[in-house]
């Protein structure tokens, strides 16, 4: 048996090497001619056709990200020489700067022999000329012509979009690199980043016949070897559809002109993010465009932090804008009879102690209600809310609004803030003589001490508290249309749990407080509100920079600029029916009544009202850079 | 006439002092002579295919010293102890691969490696040698041929390990070791009937299995088997080892004249595409020349395999054999394009340590098992 077997199995070895042999000889010898051209320099490039990147649109259908045509330098490996000859070549041709010779190098290296890696974007006409005259001495390096990302409004909405820059090393390791085999640029923030398998696409290829400098040979189809080159079309990326409204973006990003900030629109019936502008920002384009790493540098060094994303990252104290949480924290434990007065002599102490809490207004408020304890922003009646609730209490509601923890938007790198507990503070310190102070707990009354919250967590709040407690993740993309069908893909809003009052009256208890500030006579925005055509309902904030010593009084004048207090502002309108809520942050700005508020009326007045004047709202965009 | 008398009597003597040294080694001269002989002419292939690499090269002739060592000690086991130890290594290996599998999984990526501090390897080696020895032991003093009960332990014995490893993804080691395990069971004798039955279900399988698939899986199938159509992945490599094969015609470009391997158009040249630089620069006649030593130590293995006793030293030195000629066949058909690209390298030749160690080991085995055998008659 073994033996029988043993011989069907030579047999079949015999079968196998002979068909090897049989392959050999076609190789070796059959066509060997063939193939020895192909390796003598006659070679068949394969080149790839990569996908256009799907467009980013407004929910108007405004584009705020397209694709233009503009030139580039390649450079392919497996044609060049010697690289470091031809680089400095390209230096002294004043083509790429000497300080990128390095990263360039390591880029070129880790791309495969084959491909063309694009070393400079979108050249000038001026440097295309100047690379033409020395074409035929480098070998290996072309000008072709690709689409690249074009932002027409420029730092519009940048923090939001992101932007696209060349693909880096880093990015290598995390993605397939045959789907990017002809693509340069990749999303690396924002939309353009956390959506970038949508726009990204598929890519194609096509097989051209080059010479032995690599250079295309043109189609002829006499020639034998152009016979049996293949072709594949590249699939686009999809299209997104943003809910970012261009109209209240524009006015949000007018109103902070010049200033350190950020504004956020949210829409409190679904999470869609309305307007979404972190101040200062800074030109996408010029990210598409390849920036120089001495151009790169300014941007991080400005003082100012333009790439800073003050909305997703910027973790401020929230100031007076927690009170109407706190107000309804109070309502929630019982902890506050809404019609009972108490009074304000402009300062609190906890029972025992003569540390003296003081109120913003020295001469105190007299006897308030919880009404007007929001509109008027006591500080003291929230030091005693605070106090009555207790920190875990207190630290359990907040929680609960979502604060203290990542809203779940769209879009990567947001940072989840602060909700002191004791455990917190423990943890944290590490210093058995600092424990949890009551103390602690009577400043988190008016939002100051260890807690702090993002833009985007103010505005979240804002529309959990004008829909009543439902709540939604903020989003950025509400839909993705196929750029080949145009069939469009809307996406599923994402309601988290519902935050819930007992009652529905203890809701609108607040939402009446948050009105009386824009309205009654106290109210520390009612000149924000004034004239309005729809009722607004919010809450002013200032968030203090550095503390003031106990019996100090300080003069907002002789603070330095950078030192004086952020001002902060959560609303939302009509306050009957809220369609949007809106958070704003000043740097430095001083009070929110008088700087952060109006900000936020211009954003409403942007999205509620019909345009002033029906012109066409796009604008005519820059002419692209070539 | 004294010179003419010494001199074929000196020759003589070395002859058979050596014969008797190897048999007291246990060991089979003419095997023994061509592995190191297939060996060496890797080495000269290697050095040109990793650009005249020196350190790279002495490391893979120290890999095959150690090999060496470990082909004599195996040589000196008596195959009654390889026998029993067979299970045991088997279930060693397998726990090995689970805590590699368990590894992979947390640190979310591909893992073959399971890092003993000292010792760096893969358990999926142990496994080429502990699949086919675990078949053998399990078919011994079993009556032949096997009963279908047999043969379907016999597949769970090899499928279980050949799916962890294919899930590590290691496909081309994979095929190996179910190569290894299905060649034990048809050496024993699996009925006419079965094997066409089984070959007759294929088509119904993968038609079945081809519903179950997504979209994107039947994708990477469809890639997978014309690699014409990926000409950026994998597709690239074949092109490119035709070409060197193809160019290098009969005579070859000659040792270090490979354009296609020294310009390094040929990917992976100095380990699953070496095949391609020996063909480049040696020409169909190196080739030729390679293919003959293979089907040497193929053919004396075989040969060595029937003249072994028992049902368990035949299964696996005629699996050995066989799978030494699976590793030949399936990677000079993936390079000529026959086959598509799987990970398989060239046996003896393909620069990586573990895989040479590995031959070497389960050639000692095959030669101990043929050289304990008790002679009839003695």
């Amino acid at each position: 048996m073994f033996l029988r077997r043993t011989i069907a199995a030579g047999v079949i070895m015999a079968l196998l090497i002979g068909a090897v042999l049989v392959k050999l000889v076609q190789l070796q010898i059959v066509r060997h001619d063939y193939y020895f051209d192909l390796s003598q320099g006659n070679r068949v490039r394969v080149e790839p056709v990569p996908p256009n990147r799907g467009l980013i649109l407004d929910r108007n259908g405004v584009v705020l990200a397209e694709n233009l045509p503009a030139y580039q330098l390649e450079l392919t490996r497996e044609q060049v020489p010697d690289i470091d000859a031809t680089l400095q070549t390209l230096v002294s041709l004043k083509l790429v700067e000497a300080d990128d010779v390095d990263r360039l190098k390591r880029l070129i290296r880790s791309r495969p022999l084959f491909e063309a890696v694009p070393i400079r974007l979108q050249l000038t006409d001026e440097e295309v000329a100047r690379f033409a005259v020395r074409r035929f001495d480098i070998p290996g390096v072309d000008i072709r012509t690709r689409l690249t990302r074009h932002y027409p409004y420029g730092a519009i909405a940048v923090h939001a979009l992101g932007y696209v820059s060349a693909i880096s090393e880093q990015d290598l390791a995390h993605i397939d690199a045959s789907q990017y085999a002809g693509t340069t640029l990749i999303g690396k923030v924002g939309v353009e980043s956390s959506y970038e398998q949508e726009l990204h696409g598929a890519p194609g290829f096509r097989q051209i016949l080059v010479n032995a400098q690599g250079r295309p040979i043109p189609v002829d189809p006499s020639n034998p070897l152009q016979a049996d080159l293949q072709t594949k079309t590249a699939v686009s990326g999809n299209d997104l559809i943003l809910s970012i409204d261009l109209r209240a973006q524009r006015a949000a990003e007018e109103a902070l002109a010049g200033r350190r900030g950020a504004v956020i629109a949210i829409d409190p019936s679904n999470g869609d993010v309305i307007a979404f502008a972190s101040l200062p920002g800074f030109d996408p384009n010029a990210f598409a465009r390849g920036l120089s790493r001495t151009d790169y540098a300014a941007l991080e060094t400005n003082i100012d932090r333009p790439l800073f994303n003050r909305v997703l990252r910027g973790a401020y104290p929230p100031g007076s804008t927690i009170k109407p949480v706190m107000a309804l924290a109070g309502l929630d434990y019982d902890a506050i009879d809404p019609t009972q007065v108490r009074y304000c002599r402009g300062f609190f102490t906890l029972p025992g102690s003569s540390r003296r809490y003081r109120d913003w207004k020295p001469e105190g408020h007299g006897w308030v209600n919880m009404q007007e304890a929001v509109a008027q922003s006591c500080d003291t009646y929230f030091y005693a809310v605070a106090q009555t609730l207790g920190i875990d209490r207190l630290s359990a509601f907040l929680t609960k609004f979502g604060l203290g923890q990542r809203t779940g938007i769209d879009i990567d790198g947001e940072k989840p803030g602060l909700v002191p507990t004791r455990e917190w503070k423990q943890k944290t310190f590490r210093d058995p003589e600092r424990t949890w102070f009551p103390g602690d707990t009577v400043i988190l009354g008016i939002g100051q001490g260890y807690m702090l919250a993002t833009p985007l967590q103010l505005a979240h709040v804002a529309s959990v508290i004008a829909a009543h407690g439902s709540t939604f993740q903020p989003r950025l993309v509400t839909a993705v249309r196929n750029a080949h069908t145009g069939e469009v893909r809307k996406l599923p809003t994402h309601a988290s749990a519902t935050v819930d009052a007992d009652e529905p009256a203890r809701w609108q208890r607040v939402v009446d407080a948050m009105v009386a500030v824009m309205s009654s006579a106290h109210g520390t925005a009612r000149a924000t509100a004034a004239g309005a055509a729809y009722q607004m309902a919010g809450k002013t904030g200032t968030a203090q920079v550095f503390s003031v010593g106990q019996n100090e009084k300080y003069n907002e004048k002789e603070v330095e600029e950078r030192m004086r207090d952020h001002a902060l502002f959560i609303s939302f309108a009509p306050a009957d029916a809220p369609r949007i809520a809106v958070a704003v942050l000043v740097e430095n700005g001083g009070h929110g009544a008088s700087v952060a508020a109006p900000v936020a009326r211009k954003v409403m007045d942007a999205y509620l009202l019909p345009p002033e004047t029906p012109k066409p709202d796009a604008p005519k965009p820059e002419a692209p850079k070539t | 006439m004294i010179y003419d008398d010494l001199q074929p009597s000196t020759a003589r003597r070395t002859l058979t002092a050596s014969a008797r040294l190897l048999g007291k080694l246990r060991l089979d001269g003419p095997l023994l002579l061509a592995i190191c002989a297939t060996a060496v002419f890797g080495l000269v292939i290697l050095y040109s295919a990793s650009g005249e690499n020196l350190a790279l090269t002495r490391g893979q002739f120290l890999r095959m010293i150690l090999g060496l060592i470990m082909l004599v000690l195996l040589a000196q086991a008596s195959p009654k102890y390889l026998r029993m130890s067979a299970p045991w290594i088997y279930a060693l290996g397998i726990v090995l691969l689970v805590i590699v599998a368990v590894i992979g999984d947390i640190g979310k990526g591909a893992q073959r490696w399971l890092d003993l501090g000292l010792l760096r390897f893969q358990p999926s080696e142990i496994m080429k040698l502990a699949v086919p020895m675990a078949c053998a032991w399990f078919l011994h003093e079993r009556p032949l041929p096997p009963d279908l009960k047999v043969v379907l332990v016999l597949g769970l014995l090899v499928l279980f390990p050949v799916g962890l490893i294919a899930e590590q993804p290691d496909l081309g080691t994979a095929l190996l070791i179910a190569a290894s395990g299905l060649l034990v069971v048809l050496l024993a004798g699996l009925r006419l009937r079965v094997i066409i039955g089984v070959l007759a279900l294929l088509p119904a399988l993968a038609w079945v299995g081809w519903g179950m698939l997504h979209d994107y899986q039947r994708k990477r199938v469809l890639t997978f088997l014309t690699p014409e159509s990926d000409p950026l992945g994998a597709g690239y490599h074949i092109i490119q080892s035709q070409i060197a094969l193809g160019s290098g015609g009969v005579f070859g470009k000659g040792w270090m004249n490979g354009s296609q391997a020294q310009l390094e158009f040929l990917p992976e040249r100095s380990t699953d595409f070496i095949f391609a630089v020996a063909g480049e620069e040696f020409g169909l006649i190196g080739l030729m020349l390679l293919l003959g030593l293979y089907l040497f130590i193929i053919g004396r293995g075989m040969y060595l395999a029937m003249q072994c006793q028992d049902t368990f030293s035949r299964l696996v030195a005629g699996s050995i054999s066989l799978t030494f000629f699976v590793y030949v066949i399936v990677n000079a058909g993936m390079v000529s394009g026959l086959l598509p690209v799987v990970g398989v390298p060239l046996p003896l030749v393909s620069y990586g340590g573990t895989s040479m160690v590995t031959l070497m080991a389960g050639f000692g085995i095959l030669m101990s098992l043929h050289s304990h055998r008790k002679l009839v008659g003695s």
